[in-house]
């Protein structure tokens, strides 16, 4: 994303409030082209700032836009002076958008380059724990993360004597670690992070708590009790539990923290009254989100919610298609991590609703009445 | 060599340079600096502090006070007020203002003063606050500060010219032979270039001894009209000719010029001298391979032969070609905006024969160029004068 002018077309950057080369207001941040030539690199060897002289050396580069403009950048190892580079914006461990050069093409091991897993947080060599095992998308989240690299996956199950389907996937398998984990109970969740907060890389919080019913057609409280104990109280507990060793850790050498995940409902943006009550307290967990990822900021751990409509599971069998399968929520979740993202959308659903949210709230608000 | 359209500087002079002797740390304000640069300006001149009614300030340090603060705290009454925040562009952009200032007689002395402190945090936070665009897109990409973005335009420059490393040490080892000369600079240890090439990376190709040395300190000196100093008794440098250019080249990609390259015709022709004829010239030197730059665009050598140029010629102050004969930033120490006044203050001393032990012999005609503000990827200000002394 990059800034154009309306008026004469022109790209800019860094930010600017005027066209530098008509004087028009109507900058406009756009889809920039997203190729450009490494013009100079250097490495600073003796950073003034404490983050980058932990991290020192670091490699920096100027980039000239082919749209254009120059943009200093960090630099992927492979990037070569001269040569094509691909640019992205990436959060840097501040959650600061940064710009950041790879080579044009694919190099082998290309996701392992020291400076962009800065900005990322890639499974790979990570420690995991995903935090409801007997999920459909508990289960696939622990398949992906293997698949992706993780060095070890721990997963958490409730009342573990009890038997459940895929037990066998999980169960002495190499790299995966079954643990006795009830996130909605408090003192369950600080067990567990006693015995291995200290190892948990990144936190995938796989709680599933699906009831339909909105209000008028429930009696009492119970039920919405419930949804609140398990998703909100949950959420809660997890982060207490494991939020601050995740946040002293966030520098810890090759082992450090990196990112928490949330699965949402998409719904946690606009209330589906037909899951009305789980609709809120989806969105209870949403805020809670926004409260944990600044916490987490000053450890440099990123918050990511991912956001999904009904998942293919038994609790939304009356929901009609398109629904999203478990497997895709946890392809998500990797190249989300991959990615270094805050925010990623699961589905043709949550896509839409995203789209429609910011088009027009109040058609959208009227229409999911339906 | 064109003509110059340009109101000639007739009468125009500078006297009484002074330097308040540089520290590496001050536990003072920049206001105790321009203080004592204002103190020894007057003392100087062997005028009263309320003669003065103009003055020009620039400094990076001075919190939120601006130059009408300074009236106050300094008990100057003045019809003529600027504060310049040109970085090392500020020297010649005070001279020139000052210049039109007593010339139209707005004033009739105008004190133009330069001063910074250093605390122990104070240089970082000058580089995590520099500017917008800074702050956006260059201090979070490794915090390298100008150290890295002048290695991108250092390491282009060089490549670009095939200048090597050895090329811009000997402006660097020069120029510490100068400092040795003189008592106040920072840098008091002989630098040969097996040292300067044998340095410390920093940000590559900058290494240690290409780096100024961050310090406290203060410059100064006055404008005013030749019969003013004659009224005074005090020796003037004539102010013969200026160029400024600000954003020059932008097309650029990368910086490989300055803004002087823009003006030198001008520059000459209003002095009407020839580049030849000068015989001390104190370029802005935050880093050797602008100086290097310097020399081309100031018209001592085409682009792309300043690396043959300083094989040519020694820098020294008894060589052929004396240049930033202090020791010049790199050697004496950059003190903050007063780094920008530091070459036009030597370069008075030395025309008007007052320079001491690091007096050029026979020095009468000279150059001090500035250049500053490193907004995002490059240098944006520039600026240029020639001045002579009561010999010429």
């Amino acid at each position: 994303m990059l800034q154009r002018c309306e008026a004469c077309g022109a790209f800019a950057y860094p930010a600017r409030e005027a066209c530098p080369a008509c004087l028009s207001a109507a900058l406009t941040f756009v889809d920039a082209p997203r190729r450009g030539a490494l013009l100079a690199e250097t490495t600073a060897r003796v950073p003034s700032d404490v983050y980058f002289r932990e991290r020192a050396p670091w490699r920096i580069g100027l980039v000239r836009m082919d749209c254009g403009p120059t943009m200093v950048a960090h630099l992927h190892a492979d990037c070569v002076e001269g040569a094509p580079v691909m640019m992205s914006f990436q959060l840097d461990k501040s959650g600061q958008a940064v710009a950041f050069a790879r080579p044009e093409r694919e190099t082998p091991n290309m996701a392992d380059d020291r400076q962009w897993r800065e900005m990322t947080a890639d499974p790979k060599f990570r420690r995991v724990l995903v935090t409801n095992g007997r999920s459909l998308i508990g289960k696939e989240a622990v398949a992906a993360l293997k698949a992706a690299g993780a060095k070890t996956v721990f997963v958490g199950v409730s009342e573990p004597w009890r038997p459940f389907a895929g037990e066998q996937l999980l169960r002495g398998q190499q790299g995966i670690e079954v643990v006795t984990l009830d996130a909605a109970d408090e003192k369950s969740a600080a067990d567990l992070a006693a015995d291995i907060g200290g190892k948990v890389d990144i936190l995938v919080n796989t709680t599933e708590y699906v009831r339909p019913g909105g209000l008028l057609d429930r009696r009492g409280t119970s039920i919405a009790r419930d949804e609140i104990d398990q998703a909100y109280l949950g959420f809660i507990n997890l982060a207490q539990a494991f939020g601050p060793t995740m946040r002293m850790r966030g520098a810890d050498g090759i082992n450090s923290s990196a990112a928490w995940v949330n699965i949402l409902s998409v719904h946690a943006l606009a209330n589906w009254p037909a899951f009305g009550a789980y609709s809120a307290s989806q969105a209870a967990c949403l805020s809670l989100s926004h409260c944990l990822r600044a916490e987490l900021r000053p450890g440099g751990v990123k918050v990511m919610n991912l956001f999904t409509g009904p998942v293919d599971t038994e609790w939304f069998q009356t929901v009609p298609p398109p629904k999203v399968a478990p497997r895709a929520v946890a392809q998500a979740i990797v190249s989300g991590l991959k990615g270094g993202l805050e925010e990623i959308y699961v589905g043709d659903v949550a896509e839409e609703i995203r789209q429609r949210l910011a088009a027009n709230p109040k058609a959208l608000e009227r229409e999911l009445d339906r | 060599m064109k003509n110059s359209l340009r109101t000639p500087y007739d009468g125009i002079v500078m006297a009484a340079p002074v330097t308040i002797p540089y520290a590496r740390y001050s536990i003072e304000s920049a206001q105790w600096w321009i203080g004592r640069a204002l103190s020894a300006l007057v003392a100087k001149a062997g005028i009263k502090a309320s003669d003065i009614d103009g003055l020009c300030v620039s400094s990076f340090t001075m919190g939120t006070d601006s130059g009408i603060g300074l009236t106050q705290h300094f008990g100057l009454c003045v019809r003529w007020l600027d504060t310049i925040p040109l970085g090392g562009a500020s020297a010649i952009a005070a001279l020139r203002k000052a210049a039109r200032a007593v010339q139209a007689r707005d004033a009739d002395i105008v004190a133009c003063v330069a001063g910074d402190t250093n605390h122990v945090d104070s240089f970082r936070l000058t580089l995590e606050n520099f500017s917008r665009f800074n702050q956006d897109a260059v201090y979070p990409y490794g915090a390298g500060g100008a150290n890295a973005s002048f290695a991108l335009i250092a390491r282009n420059y060089m490549r670009t010219y095939g200048v090597t490393r050895e090329d811009v040490g000997r402006i660097a080892v020069a120029q510490r032979a100068n400092a040795l000369r003189n008592p106040h600079a920072l840098m008091k240890a002989p630098l040969t270039i097996e040292q300067y090439l044998a340095a410390r990376p920093i940000s590559d190709p900058i290494h240690l001894f290409d780096c100024v040395m961050p310090c406290a300190g203060a410059e100064a000196f006055l404008v005013m009209r030749d019969e003013t100093a004659a009224s005074l008794g005090l020796p003037a440098a004539r102010l013969l000719s200026t160029i400024e250019r600000h954003n020059a080249f932008a097309d650029d990609p990368m910086q490989v010029r300055g803004g002087w390259a823009m003006d030198i015709g001008e520059l000459y022709a209003m002095a009407g001298v020839k580049p030849d004829d000068l015989d001390v010239v104190q370029t802005y030197d935050d880093y050797p391979v602008i100086t290097m730059m310097q020399f081309e665009d100031l018209g001592f050598c085409n682009k792309g032969e300043g690396a043959a140029f300083v094989r040519q010629h020694d820098l020294t102050i008894d060589g052929d070609f004396p240049h930033n004969t202090s020791g010049g930033q790199l050697s004496a120490g950059q003190a903050g905006a007063a780094g920008a006044y530091l070459g036009l203050v030597e370069g008075l001393r030395q025309v008007l024969g007052q320079a001491g032990s690091t007096q050029v012999k026979d020095a009468k005609l000279g150059l001090a160029a500035g250049f500053g503000m490193i907004n995002y990827d490059r240098g944006l200000a520039s600026g240029a004068a020639i001045f002579a002394g009561p010999a010429r």
